[in-house]
């Protein structure tokens, strides 16, 4: 919580001279009770911090050490293979995982924010149709991917968009199935935003549409940006849905977005390969997980980037 | 560039840069990922080929589209893994030119490709050993299918291996901890039927270990007493982690191991299986089809070591072949 | 006294937090009109995802219903769809569901606010720059390799750490858990620390001012004033546990037992969908549409829980202006 800007250190410094005129006339330094609960606390925080990257380290390392024979830029370079394993590697995969992201991120950035827009700024919420939709949006993060698989075979790939087997489909499945992540993520961060800045701005003259774009939408960048990553990292990391709409396991081709030639996904490939009976594939998986988590923290820089920019204390 | 200030009076850099440099990233990423590549024109052929289906007989159209496609290197082969079901449910819909297949075509699928005017063929691709195992430190050598079928059958009470009647070996009264592939899997349909009589009929209080054949290897590997059943190449693979019983063959009463040479003679009864793939009429009229599959069957022998499985006989071979030729001339 | 009985009006008659009077200035210009058609267009959009998705589900249910009575459905405790005689009695994976969630939330709120507080907090600027990003990178692991890890290295690791219980086999629902509790920690965690984040500094420097401990500042000020934000991360990580798929279908395995055993293998209503769905079923059984009598199931059960969720975050949501 370290403040930033000449005129937050004022005020941390009257803060600080309010504290110590409080506890000079009020208090006698903190009692060894406090100063003890304090530590414990900060101890258990640790812990939970340190659990849960202990659990993110485990898995890396396990990947590594499983797939270390094979970790090399071939991987990404070779396509799959599988007369020799070997020499395979994740190209034609990163490529389709690239693209479908891609795809993902065009169709949710615009409706997610669009959708939290209109919910917390524009939509009455006494009227019934308001609440249901945030009650259907809520229910919508529950439905387990599978199903947004069959969603798509039904009606995105066959159906009334008939687009058939192509990347753009896969794109359309998996954003429908983050969508409500961001929705949510969106929402919470334009909620976050504080009255008087809103107020202020009407005071001021300004349209709602002028304060959304001018005041709301830039202080609520972080939490929309937190919610569009953890949105793309579980999208890049789904199999099941895109196994029903068409995507292949076995490509050895770059795939186009709006080709029917036929595409695949990192994931799906990670998780063939670790079902082979072969031993070659299981260490083959275990460097693909490695390969992830590299093409996912590229990902996510730029979101991570832009964060860090307009993060912002009031 | 307007100079902007934010709302505790400190000074923000202009976003203009960034939003332009970002959509002109877009348009470029865009204009390379919807442009057609270019099918090389060198070689004679060019097209795509859609194969689909089980998750078994994958690694197998694996193999052959990547030998083939090194030979015609303008024709493009996908391999997916929707299974059996969902693979014949695309092929039915003329979606697919080839679907993979663990198990006999249904009659619901037939009507529904007949319905659609899609005509087929089972053209065999190659051979099977479901293989019952057991860990390498069991004295049990070979079983017979009754034996089997006590352990496997619909409301089975045996616990331990002292329950088994007529075992050779001394196994004493261990407790069996059982382990099988996914329900819904081709295996699992043939096992059931071989052994137990009915497709679908078994015990239910058994580990079912879902998506991944290996965990049967796993669970067997891991535990002494332990016993499983998994398709060939998974046995093979494992490097002696666990240890394929002999079945007692129904007919000749001899106790036969699960070998190339055993399922190619059929001596390896009932657990020897085919494994078929069903091209369609329609995608037959095209000749990157025709050829890929006449080179799935020629080259049989490099694709079946490939992908761990076992290789047809001269018989079967000509069998598919005039599968083939029938469909194409039909 | 009197801040508080005017929120606590607005909040009686409903009307959130908004100020009764609309400031808004009066606008002719009929481009606002068009853009908020616009943005309700896209919160449409999620009502007509719902209808596709009820669709696609209801007509193969149906004709599940005809040959399945539901009370032998939604009470029987046998679940064989795939064996001959069929079963179809749902209770053995809702339970397993459950017990997975269960398992996942217990290990995901604990690690996940305690994060979130710690970087929100206590941490430095840079300390939280980078561990923020390396936390959500666990969210982006392929929900298949966390599979695998549970299964290799988790299921072993716990059978050391608790060599008391019942281990048979390499299948866990408790394993299964935690797994799913690990991936969920970053929705938790991110989205918690961003509610934190947003709380005005002014609430925490009033805290300081009158002597209060940083713990104190933490749990008594902060954590109250983000908690329709904690409480909406909390919300969509057990969304997120209870539609798993894949980590579920590897760590826990296949095996509908009815149990609520840690060391139990047993199958829960994602991994069936997810196995049968890509399994060799054939389309058009009645095996098949199992998948969508799950499915519809899950759907409404999510539904109901999110309901009353609902009902809950805006008792909770608290007004500070």
């Amino acid at each position: 919580m370290a403040a930033l800007g000449p005129r937050a250190e004022r005020t941390r410094l009257a803060a600080a001279g309010a504290r110590s005129a409080t506890e000079a006339a009020m208090l006698s330094g903190q009692p060894l009770k406090d100063v003890i609960k304090g530590r414990v606390f900060l101890a258990l925080l640790l812990a939970a911090l340190g659990l849960a990257l202990l659990g993110l380290a485990a898995l890396v390392i396990d990947a590594v050490i499983d797939g270390r024979s094979m970790l090399s830029l071939d991987l990404l370079t070779n396509s799959a293979s599988r007369i020799s394993p070997e020499t395979a590697g994740y190209a034609n995969a990163i490529y389709g995982t690239i693209l479908l992201i891609a795809g993902v991120l065009v169709m949710t950035v615009p409706i997610g924010v669009g959708s939290a827009i209109y919910l917390e700024e524009y939509a009455d919420r006494t009227k019934w149709w308001n609440r249901a939709i945030e009650l259907n949006v809520q229910n919508l993060a529950a439905v387990p991917s599978i199903v947004y698989g069959i969603l798509g075979l039904a009606f995105i790939v066959r159906g009334p968009l008939d687009l058939g087997f192509i990347l753009f489909a896969g794109s359309i499945t998996l954003s429908l199935l983050v969508l409500p992540t961001v929705i949510i993520a969106a929402r919470e961060a334009i909620r976050a935003v504080p009255p008087s800045i809103r107020e202020g701005s009407f005071a001021l003259g300004a349209t709602r549409l002028q304060t959304v774009r001018r005041q709301i939408l830039p202080a609520a960048i972080p939490g929309i940006a937190t919610g569009v990553i953890l949105a793309v990292s579980r999208a890049a990391g789904e199999t099941a849905p895109l196994l029903l709409v068409g995507a292949a396991t076995f490509v050895t081709f770059d795939p186009t977005v709006f080709g029917d030639n036929g595409y695949t996904a990192l994931p799906v490939m990670i998780f063939n390969n670790a079902k082979q009976a072969q031993p070659e594939f299981h260490v083959l998986a275990a460097a693909g997980i490695v390969v992830m988590l590299v093409v996912i923290l590229v990902m996510n820089s730029f979101a991570i980037w832009l964060r860090n920019r307009y993060e912002q204390k009031w | 560039m307007q100079k902007r200030y934010d709302n505790k009076g400190d000074r923000v850099r202009s976003s203009r840069w960034l939003m332009v440099t970002a959509f002109a990233a877009v348009l470029a990423f865009g204009v390379a990922a919807c442009g057609s590549d270019d099918s090389s024109g060198g070689s004679d052929l060019s097209g795509t080929i859609r194969i689909d289906g089980s998750s078994t007989v994958a690694p197998l159209s694996e193999a052959a589209a990547e030998l083939f496609q090194e030979e015609e290197p303008g024709v493009k082969v996908t391999v997916g893994t929707s299974g059996t079901g969902g693979g014949f449910e695309k092929f039915c819909a003329g979606e697919t030119d080839i679907s993979d297949a663990s198990r006999p075509i249904e009659q619901d699928e037939i009507e529904a490709c007949k319905s659609n005017g899609i005509t087929f063929e089972e053209v065999q691709v190659a051979n099977d050993a479901l293989s019952v195992v057991v860990n390498p430190d069991n004295p049990v050598v070979c079983m017979t299918v009754e034996q089997i079928s006590q352990i496997w059958d619909k409301g089975s009470t045996v616990d331990s291996w002292g329950d088994v009647k007529g075992l050779e070996a001394d196994v004493g009264d261990e407790t069996m901890a059982l382990y099988g592939p996914g329900t819904d899997s081709g295996t699992f349909d043939y096992f059931t039927e071989a052994i137990n009589g009915e497709e679908g009929v078994t015990r239910s209080n058994y580990n079912n270990i879902g998506e991944d054949d290996n965990g049967v290897i796993n669970g067997v590997a891991g535990d002494q007493w332990a016993l499983g059943y998994v398709p060939y190449s998974y046995v093979e693979e494992s490097a002696g982690q666990v240890k394929p019983l002999q079945i007692e063959n129904p007919e000749s009463g001899e106790c036969v191991a699960p070998t190339v040479e055993t399922v190619q003679d059929a001596s390896y009864a009932p657990l020897g299986r085919g494994l078929f793939v069903y091209p369609s009429g329609e995608a037959l009229q095209k000749q990157e089809v025709l050829d890929f599959l006449t080179f799935y069957i020629a080259e049989n022998d490099v694709i079946t070591e490939a992908a761990t499985f076992v290789p047809m006989t001269e018989a079967q071979k000509e069998e598919s072949q005039k599968k083939v030729d029938s469909l194409v001339e039909g | 006294m009197e801040a508080r009985d005017a929120i606590g009006a607005s909040r009686a008659t409903g009307a959130g937090i908004r100020p009764p009077r609309s400031l808004q200035a009066p606008s002719g210009r009929y481009g606002e009109r068009a853009v908020e058609g616009l943005l309700a267009l896209c919160a449409v959009l999620s009502i007509v995802t719902t209808t596709a998705i009820v669709i696609s589900l209801l007509e193969p249910s149906i004709e599940f219903f005809r040959e399945v009575p539901i009370r032998d459905f939604l009470f029987g405790t046998d679940w064989a769809p795939t064996f001959t005689p069929a079963e179809f009695g749902v209770l053995p994976i809702v339970l397993a569901t459950m017990v997975t969630t269960f398992w996942g939330l217990l290990v995901a709120i604990p690690l996940g606010i305690g994060a979130a507080i710690y970087l929100s907090e206590y941490a430095s600027p840079r300390v939280r720059k980078i561990v923020k990003p390396t936390l959500e990178v666990l969210a982006g692991v392929p929900t298949v390799a966390i599979g695998f890890f549970a299964l290799f290295f988790l299921r072993p690791l716990l059978e050391d750490l608790l060599p008391f219980l019942p281990w048979s086999g390499p299948q866990a629902a408790g394993v299964a858990g935690l797994a799913v509790g690990l991936m969920i920690v970053p929705i938790i965690a991110s989205l918690s620390e961003d509610a934190m984040s947003a709380v005005p500094m002014g609430l925490r420097e009033a805290g300081y001012g009158l002597g209060a401990t940083r713990m104190r500042v933490a749990t008594r000020i902060v954590f109250p004033a983000a908690l329709s934000g904690i409480v909406a991360s909390i919300v969509l990580a057990t969304s997120r546990a209870v539609g798993e798929t894949m980590i579920v279908l590897l760590a826990a395995g296949a095996s509908p037992n009815l149990t609520v055993g840690f060391t139990e293998s047993v199958q829960t209503m994602t991994a069936f969908i997810g196995q049968t769905a890509t399994g060799d079923i054939a389309t058009g059984t009645i095996t098949y549409y199992t998948i969508f009598a799950v499915g519809l199931l899950l759907f409404l059960m999510t539904l109901i829980l999110n309901m009353i969720s609902i009902r809950l975050v805006r008792r909770f949501h608290e007004a500070y202006e």
